[in-house]
């Protein structure tokens, strides 16, 4: 997963104390008769961020989104946007933008007339519409086009129109409704660097909403996880993936083992959980205070559990396996390891060489194991 | 071969219901009027061979034509039609624009109900139809009856065998024509359109002009020519619901006929209005044309 080079450095605004945010959300709770969509949230989105929702569909992500549009309006709390509450606003007088999730281009217009339209109902002079338009092609490299019709272009370059035609007013905060859902998987990674960049040179603080975590987790400053309603965890992608703050988040974003056990207390920060009578407790490290004898989730990623046929006495943890499923991806291969109380743990190897042997097939008997540092420990 | 035989079958249609019965009115609009059975002459007389059918060759002429042109009683009667069916067009689209876009607008489960009740008068005969109309207009009508008892008027309002009844009959009748192309035009419509006009600063009534009407443009045009093409030669409205001075080319084709039984110079009447019907047909097989295209 990439990084966004010269902003994710030290672009950390939530970190800062007096840093101001474009966008809070206060205690806002959004229903649809007796549907929930949004529950007591509160957030603050800053300044050139690229916030993303991610959650499965029905989470209230893009109720979220439509209540910034102006489309919807929240049932109690109140939402502001440079400190102006904007529940009174309608959307035709925000500064925010949305791109939609459809495009929704106008099809009796051109690709610079559809640029265009926002710029027109401003009351800009001919001129300044023009180099505007001007520019905005060019930013999404489209200058070519600018004659044509929506139905004359394909669904790529449509993607590009509508981001046009959402910036071209300059707004202060451009909303995206799953910007990319509609493009195939190829075209859909290389959008997202330009999504990127263009975000970068254009400044404006962008607020995407996906249920894809793959793309959330490329082009976001910060990830905000949801469900029915509520933020789980809104953190930067690297702690969202490796810091989920509970199963929830550790299971929707990426592979994971999750091993529920019984935590006891060890020296320092470590906790020591049983997960089977018959076998040692595992050893894992966590800054959370975790209650003695309370019910925990160890959860680890697939990645950073090692395979091999001889037991690992550099590792703090082991656990003999039997081979069940080996899925080769090409890149990777993914083991699936049958524990003997029945669980079945996932461990990933990088295939890094193109002619090599499995060391281990089939029913072979394996050992599992991992750091302390490995797993992150979750109360439920 | 199949795919031959395929085609063939709206062509036998067209030829044997359209092209057919239109030689037979051309060849009649041709003809002399005469007292006989049929009362025209030439007729065809095979059983005499070649010469025959030289004779009747020769019997036919432009004659009419020339009278229709001379007579300025027909050219009035097309252009009180075309001005008519041009009127009653525009009333048709300002009623039924309205009601087609309130039919998108409604709730989901009320459509099919609202659809129906649109179609719901073809359950009933046309001519009954119209008939109801003389009961509700004439003088002793229900309309003229309630507008007294709420007090409205004192005097009862004449509006049968007026123009206006006539323009109410048309409106009334070929409304659901105009209804349905723009219901369907403005059923396409992605509701995220009108949402990004009001993102992009449009209010609600700039959204629909620059959004809704453009796009429903094609459904208006349809509409329009399927209100104008039977409009034009309405006959049944204006002969019951118009007054000795509503002027129609289908009532002045009608009494032709059937009043002065002289059926050459009705006929040329009839190849004339098709003539005229003939621009607007086109033009609207152009728009359809279009906008398959534009789809396409």
């Amino acid at each position: 997963m990439a990084e966004t080079a010269p902003i994710s450095a030290d672009f950390a605004p939530w970190e800062a104390p007096d840093a101001k945010p474009i966008i809070q959300f206060k205690n806002v709770t959004k229903r649809f008769g007796d549907f929930t969509a949004i529950d007591d949230l509160t957030i603050d989105i800053f300044p050139q961020e690229f916030f993303s929702l991610l959650g499965p569909s029905g989470c209230g992500k893009t109720t979220m989104m439509r209540m910034l549009a102006g489309f919807e309006s929240p049932t109690e709390g109140t939402i502001l946007l440079d400190g102006q509450d904007i529940a009174p606003v309608p959307p035709n007088k925000r500064a925010v933008n949305m791109m939609f999730q459809s495009y929704a281009l106008f099809p009796h217009l051109s690709v610079s007339d559809n640029i265009a339209f926002g710029l027109k109902r401003d009351g800009l002079s001919k001129d300044k519409i023009a180099d505007r338009v001007e520019e905005m092609l060019k930013l999404v490299q489209l200058s070519q086009f600018a004659s044509r019709k929506p139905h004359q272009i394909s669904g790529g370059q449509r993607q590009r129109v509508a981001l046009a035609r959402s910036l071209a007013k300059a707004p202060k905060l451009l909303l995206l409704d799953e910007p990319l859902g509609a493009l195939d998987k190829k075209l859909r990674q290389e959008t997202q660097f330009e999504l990127m960049d263009i975000q970068e040179k254009t400044g404006t603080t962008f607020v995407i909403v996906t249920h894809d975590q793959e793309e959330a987790m490329t082009v976001s400053s910060r990830v905000a996880v949801m469900d029915h309603g509520k933020i789980i965890q809104v953190a930067t992608p690297q702690q969202i993936y490796e810091e989920p703050n509970s199963v929830y988040v550790a299971d929707f974003i990426g592979d994971v083992n999750i091993i529920r056990g019984t935590a006891k207390r060890a020296d320092g920060d470590h906790v020591h959980i049983t997960f089977a009578a018959d076998h040692a407790p595992l050893i894992a490290a966590t800054k959370r205070d975790i209650a003695e004898g309370s019910e925990v989730a160890l959860a680890i990623r697939p990645e950073k559990i090692a395979i091999s046929t001889e037991k690992p006495e550099d590792r703090n943890n082991a656990i003999q396996g039997k081979v069940l499923d080996i899925a080769y991806l090409g890149n990777i291969s993914t083991y699936h390891v049958e524990l003997p109380g029945g669980a079945v743990v996932k461990a990933q190897t990088a295939n890094t060489r193109r002619v090599h042997r499995r060391s281990f097939t089939w029913d072979d008997s394996v050992w599992l194991s991992w750091t302390d540092t490995a797993g992150a420990v979750l109360v439920e | 071969m199949r795919r031959l035989s395929l085609i063939s079958v709206p062509y036998l249609w067209l030829l044997a219901l359209f092209l057919v019965p239109f030689l037979i009115v051309l060849k009649i609009s041709l003809s002399d009027t005469a007292l006989a059975i049929p009362p025209y002459t030439p007729t065809l007389d095979l059983s005499q061979g070649w010469a025959g059918l030289a004779q009747w060759w020769a019997g036919l002429d432009m004659e009419n034509f020339w009278f229709l042109a001379e007579d300025n009683l027909y050219w009035k009667a097309y252009l009180s039609s075309l001005k008519i069916a041009v009127t009653s067009t525009l009333l048709t689209l300002l009623v039924g624009y309205p009601i087609a876009y309130g039919m998108t607008r409604a709730p989901d489960e009320w459509r099919p109900t609202l659809m129906m009740l649109v179609i719901l008068p073809f359950w009933t005969s046309f001519l009954i139809r119209v008939y109801a109309w003389k009961a509700i207009l004439s003088q002793e009508g229900l309309l003229n009856q309630l507008l007294m008892n709420i007090g409205l008027i004192s005097e009862p309002l004449i509006i049968l065998n007026t123009n206006l009844a006539v323009y109410i009959g048309i409106v009334y009748t070929y409304l659901p024509f105009m209804v349905l192309p723009i219901f369907a035009a403005l059923d396409r419509l992605d509701g995220s359109l009108l949402e990004a006009a009001e993102d992009l600063g449009c209010s609600r009534l700039t959204a629909f002009w620059l959004v809704t009407m453009p796009l429903s443009k094609q459904g208006i045009i349809a509409g329009s020519f399927l209100v104008f093409i039977p409009a034009m030669g309405e006959f049944v409205i204006p002969a019951l619901l118009g007054g000795s001075k509503t002027l129609m080319i289908g009532k002045v084709l009608w009494e032709e006929f059937f009043s002065n039984r002289d059926w050459p110079v009705a006929s040329a009447v009839a190849v004339i209005l098709l003539l005229l019907l003939i621009i607007p047909i086109v033009l609207f097989q152009r728009n359809e044309e279009k906008q398959r295209e534009a789809e396409g």
